[in-house]
């Protein structure tokens, strides 16, 4: 037994509740959150440490073993997830602190942030396939409430959408864990791993896998269910679209990665090549949006589906390589994403505008936050000493081994785009002619530039400190590779 | 019994495709409960559907029915209460605000913040 693996889901779940009742005192929801959010991160840095000496954790709520009970199972690649989730949480809160309008804040802002970051750790963190699908719904719903909140013309609009292919693909989670109980009888995802292995992967369970993909790929947005993403993470303030863009997606791609690795993964000839060019298929619609856009909101919001594309063709290649290439990318992705739409906040927020057109030469007025921004774009597309390199160049490697190399050629040349479609920002608004610099001097972004620094640093060291964070993420990738592992963990046999 | 229980699944779900690919939003909100009842019955569906006692220890009867996929509908249903009743506001909401419920009016256009 180890209670340990509970705390991340436990403390934003109380921090939230008390939260409610103090919404007209800002003060006091600005301290107990990041209170709540500082504990997090210990807490989850502690599950890293623990996973990391004694293996997989599991935990049986209420003592009711494993198939028949529901567990909290926290591996290497769950709690690398969960601590990362904790630090994107924690920065937009000090990003929130000094971006979010009071009316906003009055209105239950931070208690639904506790509960979206509750949704997405119980997200990473469970062993149960229903149980995945209500922490799904704990984070969609506060998810829908952070999208609408401020209720602008251009956030009921959008949010309409968001919620209406949420709905459904919720609907369609149902519908799969139906068709999946049928066929096997059981609910916890080791157990369920074993049944199939036992009965072989059939027919019916070769398109119940398609089905996860289809419900997973809409939440984490791959080529051709990424369509309601763009629009949606437009609506809301820079804070929340970083929020949703740094975990949400993510989650989907944990929960195909763990779908893919721990339960189907009977006939990759089939599951895992549809899933590839799937994967390539996202890394070009996406690069072919960002560079596209003259809206700087809109060419990082391309950017993560980009990225989703790359790092599901890692899993789909199924090589150690490149399932390490992905979850270094992952990770990566995470933090770098929270970095650069906390950035186009604070250009925002200096500008007045979104449009590349309308704005030129800020580098005079604010250089700290041109060269915060070209830092992370070099991280972006992969500069080698900087973060985004070694997932890229396992991922590659992985990808020549599988010999796909079609894909692993489109994802050397998105990188270029890639890296095209943020410079462009970086040209055409930090370089040239200042306009209106005596209005921008007077914009100061003060409170914004820690939780943006404190990204930048976590990916620099990354970058550097590859050599200390490899024996984690070998360990994570071991487990991936192996779900039985994974299975003795849970069912103890 | 489960071949009749999947043909009504089977309307339901493509009477709640079809209303959701109207224009008016409250079409779609029905669709969606539509979709909702189609998932909540596949699910009692796929429990399996033979005779036995309601899951009461009471009843002392020798077979009960399935008792998880019962469980697993009533989540389901109270989820999707929430979701729907917020998702009712919501369009509330955006009929007051935007004066229209065409979701061919809604579209895009390049406004931002």
């Amino acid at each position: 037994m180890n209670n340990l693996i509970i705390l991340p889901i436990v403390i934003p779940f109380l921090a939230g509740i008390i939260l409610i009742f103090f919404n007209k005192n800002i003060k006091a929801q600005k301290l107990i959150s990041a209170f709540a959010s500082l504990l997090a991160i210990v807490v989850s840095g502690m599950v890293v440490h623990t996973v990391h000496v004694n293996g997989i954790q599991s935990l049986a709520i209420g003592n009711w073993e494993a198939p028949y009970g529901i567990v909290l199972v926290a591996d290497m690649y769950a709690s690398l997830l969960v601590l990362t989730t904790s630090i994107i949480g924690f920065t937009a809160l000090l990003f929130a602190f000094s971006s979010i309008t009071p009316d906003r804040e009055k209105f239950y802002f931070y208690p639904v942030v506790q509960f979206l970051l509750l949704g997405v750790t119980g997200a990473f963190l469970t062993g149960d396939i229903f149980n995945l699908f209500v922490f799904f719904e704990v984070m969609l719903m506060s998810s829908y409430m952070l999208i609408v909140l401020g209720s602008s013309k251009i956030q009921l609009r959008e949010s309409v959408k968001y919620i209406l292919v949420n709905i459904i693909s919720s609907a369609l989670f149902v519908i799969a864990v139906a068709y999946l109980y049928a066929v096997t009888g059981t609910l916890n995802m080791a157990d369920l791993s074993v049944k199939i292995a036992d009965m072989g992967q059939t027919g019916i369970l070769t398109v119940i896998a398609i089905l996860f993909l289809v419900i997973f790929g809409l939440k984490g947005a791959i080529f051709p269910l990424y369509f309601w993403l763009p629009g949606s993470y437009q609506a809301p303030p820079a804070v929340i679209t970083a929020l949703f863009g740094a975990l949400l997606t993510k989650v989907g791609i944990y929960s195909i990665t763990r779908v893919y690795t721990l339960i189907f993964y009977h006939e990759p000839s089939y599951t895992h090549q549809i899933l590839a060019w799937l994967a390539a298929l996202t890394i070009i619609f996406g690069v072919i949006g960002a560079i596209a856009y003259w809206d700087i909101k809109k060419i990082i919001i391309y950017n993560i589906i980009t990225a989703v594309g790359v790092i599901l063709f890692g899993i789909a290649a199924n090589t150690p390589n490149a399932v390490e290439g992905s979850i270094y990318y992952l990770v990566h992705d995470m933090i770098i994403k929270g970095a650069l739409f906390f950035l186009v906040g604070a250009i925002i927020a200096v500008t007045g505008t979104s449009n590349l057109r309308k704005f030129s030469g800020l580098i005079s007025s604010h250089p700290l936050l041109g060269w915060m921004f070209f830092i992370a774009t070099l991280s972006l597309a992969g500069i080698p000493p900087l973060s985004g390199f070694i997932g890229k160049l396992k991922i590659i490697q992985g990808g020549f081994e599988a010999e796909e190399f079609t894909i692993s050629f489109v994802v050397l040349l998105s990188s270029l785009l890639v890296l095209y479609s943020v410079m462009k920002i970086f040209i055409n608004g930090f370089w040239g002619e200042p306009s209106n610099e005596e209005v921008y001097k007077e914009k100061s972004v003060k409170g914004m530039i820690a939780p943006i620094a404190i990204l930048l640093v976590l990916s620099i060291a990354y970058g550097f400190g590859i050599e200390s964070i490899s024996p984690y993420i070998s360990q994570a990738t071991d487990t991936l590779l192996d779900p039985t592992i994974y299975i003795q963990a849970v069912l103890k046999e | 019994m489960e071949v009749l229980m999947s043909i009504v699944v089977g309307i339901l779900i493509s009477a709640a495709v079809y209303l959701m690919l109207s224009r008016s939003l409250l079409r779609i909100i029905i669709g969606t409960g539509l979709l909702s009842h189609g998932a909540h019955l596949l699910i009692l569906t796929m429990g399996g559907l033979k005779t036995g006692a309601a899951p009461l220890l009471g009843e002392n009867a020798k077979v009960y029915v399935d008792p998880l996929p019962q469980a697993l509908i009533l989540t389901a249903i109270v989820i999707s209460f929430g979701v729907t009743s917020f998702f009712l506001v919501l369009a509330y909401r955006s009929y007051q605000e935007l004066g229209t419920d065409d979701m061919d009016q809604l579209r895009g256009n390049d406004q931002y913040e």
